[in-house]
């Protein structure tokens, strides 16, 4: 029997990072993700695994603290909140741009501006579609629970250096600060110096031993050269959303009805779902577990048995666009959310959505 | 003695490094840069350390360093140089990592930056070059800029009430507990390019030693952004700049 | 004891920007009167009787294009 133990969704990114084999750790305070860094601080994981866990200044020198230790081909990642991750933003597209795997975890807060600390789904655009400047998208993964903090450090990471593309771990402040119980995973050890060597030297900063220097750089003067990267980096985001793209039904089959929820709120909704099958409505719940690649074609499939969409975030209506440039008008897509720290309860949503049938 | 007598392998005195790759700089006519460049590969060269060696380059003119250097290299984005710097060494501390950056990059808009990295006492070499204006975005103020100093953004000189005052990062950077060798130099003769490399050998041993930040600033020429030749900017150099950003070690321990 | 010099130049890679030859002791270099490709004044070992090896102007010059050979005599 693996092992269970109760804990905060922020502890379990920390306790995440230190079983999948995380080589660095660079981040700056915010609510409501703070116990992650505070979480890796107790454990100390230098002593044990050997990684590296770094207090910045700002998040701006956390994410390029990322950028330089994915230079070097380490397994490197940072987490805030929304404010924090708009710093973040500028560093992110120089990783995109420079071709660099790393993993930020983004605890959702409301804003926009300083906000609120209460969670919120106000990122979901700042995230799917890149947040900074150029055409490039983060690979963004969307945990419901403390085991998905848990679980999905690690395979953000594979996902990351499969690509060599940044990943995100977009979570909430609902997830990050509830206390769920973790099944805890056998550590993974780091990768050795050599087995960095082995798979990265190609590209990786890492001493130009028998080769010439290799140099990371998103700079390219000459208009072709910067098409020619941005065309395939295109084709890299194409390949992604042919293969990555993951998601999960609830009551789908028969569903006549269906509420698009992702987060915190998939799980509201799966709630919502049942509150309705028993007053006989056939709602159906699918949840993008990836939002950047979106599951367009699973969504497209449901279609022609549904009569209706609802779109469920906590923003003002964000992942709702997505949605209706998948159905295309062919049915009405609908929107439901709260804001500014509100959360919905399910008989609340469940008026809304009998309102729309 | 015939010309074609002395010019033989075996009395070669001075050449190119191997460290320098064959490319052309594209930096302008007499720019201290390539001089920079040059000692930093040579230092390089010297102590053997070509394939241990991690070089960041900043956003400005010397952004291509990179094409210049035999080594591994990273290119930062705008002042993060000492970040990446910080999270390379500590990742990898069997490793020399140095930034390279200039006056805009670190002490204007990476100030933050190369101020706590310092502060951490980060066991990395800082090159800073200072020749007081921004060059690649063609000659705009400087932090550095000296007062009364003409830019593109100074048309009529650099006034304290318009536009503050010339910044000392150096000095302010030698004040941090974590740097450990803070030093100011330039490379217009050949005494001060000898000094200058010296510096930033022991910069680098320094890094290996666990001493904390070495912190080398270079006092140098923009010709260009100046609006003289060469050798009018060396001269402008020593007798502008040197009486507000005096030469020698401010901190060596 | 006394010492002779010469020095080769990369001319197609020199900008002629003559910081070498105000650092030059004996007068032995001046940028030439021709232009190489890029339309640059190169540097030229102009009274080669007068170079002493010292290296001052490779040692100075910002592009790397000196070699330096020293004999003594």
């Amino acid at each position: 029997m693996a092992e269970k133990i109760l804990m905060k969704g922020n502890e379990a990114i920390a306790y995440g990072a230190i079983d999948c084999g995380c080589d660095g750790y660079f981040g700056y305070p915010i609510t409501p993700q703070s116990e992650v860094m505070e979480t890796l601080m107790k454990v100390q994981p230098w002593e044990t695994t050997g990684m590296v866990v770094l207090q910045a200044e700002s998040e701006t020198s956390s994410i390029n603290m990322v950028y330089g230790g994915a230079c070097c081909g380490k397994k490197v990642m940072t987490s805030s909140s929304s404010p924090g991750i708009s710093l973040m933003c500028e560093g992110l597209s120089y990783i995109a741009g420079a071709e660099l795997p790393c993993v930020v975890v983004n605890v959702m807060r409301g804003g926009p501006g300083l906000g609120t600390i209460q969670p919120s789904q106000g990122d979901y655009f700042q995230a799917v579609k890149g947040g900074g400047h150029g055409d490039y998208h983060p690979i963004v993964l969307a945990p419901a629970s403390a085991q998905d903090m848990y679980d999905f450090v690690g395979e953000a990471f594979e996902l990351a250096f499969k690509y060599r593309n940044p990943a995100m771990i977009l979570g909430d402040g609902v997830i990050g600060q509830m206390m769920e119980k973790v099944e805890i995973r056998p550590a993974k050890p780091r990768r050795t110096d050599e087995e960095i060597r082995a798979l990265c030297d190609s590209w990786a900063t890492i001493g130009n031993k028998g080769r010439h220097g290799n140099t990371i750089t998103s700079l390219a003067l000459d208009p072709q050269v910067q098409e020619n990267f941005n065309i395939k980096l295109q084709k890299k985001y194409a390949e992604i959303e042919a293969n990555e793209v993951r998601y999960s039904t609830y009551m789908t089959d028969d569903a006549e009805y269906l509420i698009v929820a992702f987060g915190c709120m998939s799980r509201i909704g799966e709630k919502v779902v049942e509150l309705a099958r028993e007053e006989g409505i056939k709602l159906g719940l699918l949840r993008p577990i990836t939002l950047y690649p979106f599951p367009k074609k699973e969504i497209d499939a449901l279609v022609p048995q549904l009569k209706n969409i609802l779109s469920l975030e906590l923003n003002a209506g964000q992942m709702v666009e997505d949605i209706r440039l998948i159905v295309n008008g062919r049915i009405p897509v609908n929107f439901y959310g709260r804001q500014g720290g509100m959360i919905p309860d399910p008989e609340e949503i469940l008026e809304v959505f009998k309102k729309t049938m | 003695m015939d010309i074609n007598e002395i010019i033989k392998p075996e009395n070669k005195v001075y050449g190119k490094t191997p460290i320098l790759k064959d490319n052309i700089l594209h930096y302008c006519p007499g720019c201290s840069h390539g001089v920079v460049h040059k000692i930093i590969a040579e230092v390089i060269e010297e102590m053997g350390i070509q394939d241990k060696t991690i070089g960041i380059s900043p956003v400005g003119c010397s952004v291509f360093a990179y094409n210049y250097l035999d080594i591994d290299w990273q290119q930062a984005a705008h002042g993060r140089a000492p970040a990446l710097a910080t999270a390379t060494k500590r990742l990898m501390p069997d490793k020399y990592v140095f930034t390279y950056q200039g006056d805009g990059d670190l002490a204007s808009i990476g100030t933050a930056e190369v101020m706590h990295a310092c502060n951490r006492g980060e066991n990395i070499v800082i090159i800073f070059i200072n020749n007081a204006i921004y060059g690649m975005t063609g000659g705009q103020m400087a932090p550095t800029t000296l007062l009364g100093q003409v830019t593109a953004t100074t048309p009529y000189g650099r006034k304290a009430e318009l536009n503050g005052y010339p910044l000392k990062i150096t000095e302010l950077i030698a004040q941090l507990e974590g740097t450990c060798y803070v030093t100011r130099q330039s490379v217009q003769n050949p005494a001060a390019v000898r000094k200058t490399k010296k510096a930033i050998r022991k910069a680098f041993e320094n890094s290996m030693m666990k001493k904390g930040t070495s912190f080398v600033e270079v006092v140098s020429t923009c010709n260009s952004g100046w609006k003289v030749t060469p050798v009018q900017a060396n001269k402008w150099m020593e007798e502008n700049m040197f009486p507000f950003y005096p030469l020698g070690d401010m901190k060596d321990r | 004891m006394a010492t002779q010099g010469a020095i080769v130049v990369d001319k197609e890679r020199c900008k002629g920007c003559g910081v070498c030859v105000v650092n030059c002791p004996t007068e032995a270099i001046a940028l030439s009167h021709e232009v190489n490709g890029k339309g640059y004044n190169f540097l030229s070992l102009v009274n080669p009787e007068k170079c002493i090896g010292c290296a001052n102007c490779a040692t100075v010059c910002p592009d790397s294009v000196i070699t330096v050979y020293r004999v003594k005599i």
